[in-house]
């Protein structure tokens, strides 16, 4: 079964989202909210969006208030995974 | 002027630039007084198949160096040109916004294509590819307003904010209302404004006016006031201006900045066939009456120089019927840019402000057969005592604006 991963989630945030001068990513990011990343509601639909191209996983709009942290976005892609096989 | 009207006025204490004859003021200044073009074959895409070849690029730009890493993907090329001009007019004017409360900090920009570059691209990932291709960024990113938003999220100003979409009218309209809110009472306004428009859906769109030259020659293209008028070539970028209230930029010691936006007037063409005049005359008697001044109180004017042979010749008549045949030094430094749309009265203003400051009237370069009405500058810069300087805008559809600018001192 495809796997996401924390480093996955962490190039997808810099290709498509782009990363402040301010923020280190490569740190211990897993439970910082997103928000403080700089990443808002829309980072996270244009997240989203790649996702569902790249893995052809559904994340339906929705999902983007559950996904708060990096961790629990990782655990939320993966359960998509999962429910697709 | 008493001290009252002193403490009432909107004086300009920063200025950036983004625009074809450079990045910042100093290289903006020099390309503009050595006479040197910004104005190429166009390299943002592959123009060959277009009637308009050329146009004034920002030469040298990088989104990357200039723009925060997480604002790059969200905003289209117009906005990055405004970011990068927003730091630097808020370096020159010495202000830093983090120490100024947030509420009396107000954005006001102007735009006439919006991220039409940004568009283009989410355009063609629809049709090649499908709806759930268009990125998020898209909603946000073409908007008008995009640029006034972002600066006034990245430096924390939550007074009143706007976008003023009046094609090349809409950069004096801006300083217009920036200047409006200094006098009632906001500290500092970041005004003016920039656009880009240089892809092929912008250039469609541009082209659908009828008013873009198309004759095969950089140099000969864009000629106003020219027995050789063809049209004009079009450009990207522009001029952020800071604007604040005259007692605020007195009482932390900045005294008058670059110059005071006096006087500032609108106004709207009639309907053609209506047999009445446009609206550019009384425009400019309008603004010079804000500014309390006559007309032997401007020492400049920085024209719109439209290129079109029927409006130079009703910019000429204005100017003749308010300053008197060959009444006033007339100038167009845009020659160099090509028009600039949203942010090419913003680089006149601060143009003017310059040439105020330095007392020299830049020339309008690839002009040889002037309208004979006109004491346009040609050859050379012209060095003379400036006090107040008039800045014409006009923009496709009707839109009309004046301003002047210079030192409140009598």
């Amino acid at each position: 079964m495809t796997s996401f991963t924390l480093d996955d989630l962490r190039e997808l945030l810099g290709s498509i989202a782009g990363v402040d001068e301010s923020t280190d990513l490569s740190g211990d990011i897993a439970d910082v909210p997103l928000a403080d990343l700089g990443y808002d509601s829309l980072a996270m639909l244009e997240l989203a969006g790649h996702v569902q191209r790249r893995y052809g996983v559904p994340i339906p709009d929705e999902a983007v208030e559950r996904m708060t942290t990096p961790r629990s976005t990782v655990e939320y892609i993966n359960a998509q995974f999962a429910t697709v096989g | 002027m008493s001290a009252s009207d002193a403490d009432v006025g909107a004086v300009v204490t920063g200025i950036g630039v983004t625009a074809p004859t450079g990045i910042g003021i100093q290289a903006h200044w020099q390309s503009v007084l050595d006479g040197k073009t910004g104005i190429g074959r166009i390299t943002r895409f592959d123009p060959e198949s277009y009637p308009v070849r050329y146009a004034g690029q920002v030469p040298g730009f990088a989104a990357r160096e200039r723009v925060p890493g997480r604002l790059i993907p969200q905003t289209d090329h117009w906005t990055h040109l405004a970011l990068a001009a927003a730091d630097d007019a808020l370096g020159d004017a010495g202000v830093d916004p983090a120490g100024l409360p947030e509420y009396e900090m107000a954005v006001v920009t102007s735009s006439s294509s919006g991220g039409t570059e940004f568009g283009q691209h989410e355009m063609e990932r629809l049709y090649r590819n499908g709806p759930s291709w268009v990125g998020a960024y898209q909603s946000i990113a073409w908007f008008y307003a995009a640029t006034t938003g972002q600066v006034s999220i990245r430096h924390g100003m939550r007074g009143p904010c706007g976008v003023i979409c009046a094609e090349q009218a809409g950069g004096l309209d801006a300083l217009g209302q920036a200047r409006r809110l200094a006098r009632s009472g906001y500290r500092l306004v970041v005004s003016g404004g920039t656009d880009s428009s240089l892809c092929p859906y912008g250039l469609a769109a541009q082209l659908a006016t009828g008013r873009l030259s198309t004759v095969d020659d950089p140099l000969r293209a864009y000629l106003p006031f020219d027995a050789g008028a063809s049209g004009y070539l079009p450009g990207e970028g522009g001029a952020i201006l800071i604007v604040e209230s005259a007692r605020h930029a007195r009482e932390r010691g900045a005294g008058e900045g670059y110059g005071s936006i006096l006087g500032y007037a609108a106004g709207f063409d009639p309907p053609p066939g209506s047999g009445r005049p446009p609206a550019l005359r009384r425009t400019i008697t309008a603004a010079l009456a804000d500014a309390r001044v006559d007309a032997d109180g401007v020492d400049v004017v920085f024209a719109d120089a439209a290129g079109s042979p029927d409006l130079d010749r009703a910019e000429s008549a204005a100017i003749g019927a308010v300053f008197g045949r060959r009444g006033v030094p007339v100038t167009a430094p845009k020659t160099l840019t090509g028009r600039l749309y949203g942010g090419g009265a913003p680089l006149d203003v601060a143009t003017a402000l310059l040439a105020v400051r330095d007392g020299v009237v830049p020339h309008t370069v690839g002009v040889t057969e002037p309208d004979p009405d006109l004491d346009l500058v040609l050859g050379e810069p012209r060095e003379l005592p400036l006090r107040r300087a008039l800045v014409l805008a006009r923009g496709h559809g009707g839109f009309t604006a004046a301003l002047v600018v210079g030192t409140s001192h009598r």
